[in-house]
């Protein structure tokens, strides 16, 4: 897995990069939650464009990453999810409480605008 | 048990197998050309049970995952197989959201991947003994031109 980063004002772009399984979950969660608390970020967008493996763990990871943004009233969204990817997220109800947006500006613009 | 082809794996119950566990039983189905969407719920149940062994059957401690493949026709029967902690209430583990680890932000949601993504799964349990998941899935037949 390989993570990037990208800053915008306060949303913090997150691209993952490969596999994300139990395996992985662990350095994703630590590298996001760094990222978060040293950034001054208040909302946070998944890029899944090149995300080629997601087990329920994923869900595990997203939920967790919705908590904490949650709490300080930001927003989390999703962009680029592949079909696979969305079963899995729609079976766990994601979709709920999570927007997906079909790109990264559209998420951008409907977070910056507080959507 | 008459089969066409069979393959079995014992490996250390360390998270870094997880990926090398779905892509060996991915290449052994291949033989059957599944769609990417057909290898793609293989690679995810089989992620599933994986992980599942190596976090609550061994919690952590490294010890023998075993896969035994068999193929007959066109069906694939996969069982994953850990001697480790067991399930202590079959039906309660198999709920959606379930999870005795939700301080590992684990969903909850493995045993649910598994039987929406395979056409049967069973789950066979002895507490203190350990954990043996068998599951299977036919692989559709592309007709020539289609
Ligand atoms: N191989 C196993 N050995 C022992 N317990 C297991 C095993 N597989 C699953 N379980 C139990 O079933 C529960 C549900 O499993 P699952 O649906 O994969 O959710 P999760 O892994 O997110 O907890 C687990 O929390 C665990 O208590
Ligand atoms: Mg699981």
């Amino acid at each position: 897995m390989r993570l990037k980063f990208e800053v915008m004002d306060n949303i913090l772009v997150v691209y993952l990069d490969g596999e994300l399984d139990h395996h992985s979950a662990e350095e994703v969660r630590e590298d996001i939650d760094n990222n978060i608390d040293s950034r001054n970020i208040r909302n946070l967008i998944f890029e899944l464009s090149n995300m080629n493996f997601m087990d329920s763990s994923g869900i595990g990871v997203v939920i967790g990453r919705y908590k904490k943004i949650d709490k300080s009233g930001g927003k989390v969204g999703v962009v680029n999810s592949n079909p696979h990817v969305d079963r899995i997220f729609q079976m766990a109800g994601i979709y709920k409480i999570i927007h997906k947006y079909k790109t990264k500006d559209e998420a951008l613009a409907n977070i910056q605008r507080g959507e | 048990m008459n089969f066409d082809n069979y393959m079995k794996i014992k490996f250390s119950s360390k998270s870094q197998n997880e990926s090398f566990a779905r892509v060996v039983v991915a290449s052994f189905v291949s033989q059957l050309d599944p769609t990417i969407e057909e290898l793609a719920d293989i690679k995810t149940a089989v992620s599933e049970a994986v992980t599942n062994a190596i976090i609550h059957g061994y919690e952590n401690s490294s010890e023998e995952v075993v896969i035994e493949c068999k193929i007959i026709g066109n069906t694939i029967i996969i069982v994953i197989e850990d001697s480790g902690n067991g399930i202590k209430d079959i039906e309660l583990a198999r709920q959606p959201l379930y999870t005795s680890k939700p301080e590992l932000e684990r969903s909850g949601m493995g045993f649910t991947v598994m039987e929406t993504f395979m056409d049967e799964v069973y789950i066979e349990s002895e507490e203190g003994k350990g954990t043996k998941i068998q599951m299977t899935k036919k692989i559709k037949v592309v007709q020539n031109g289609e």
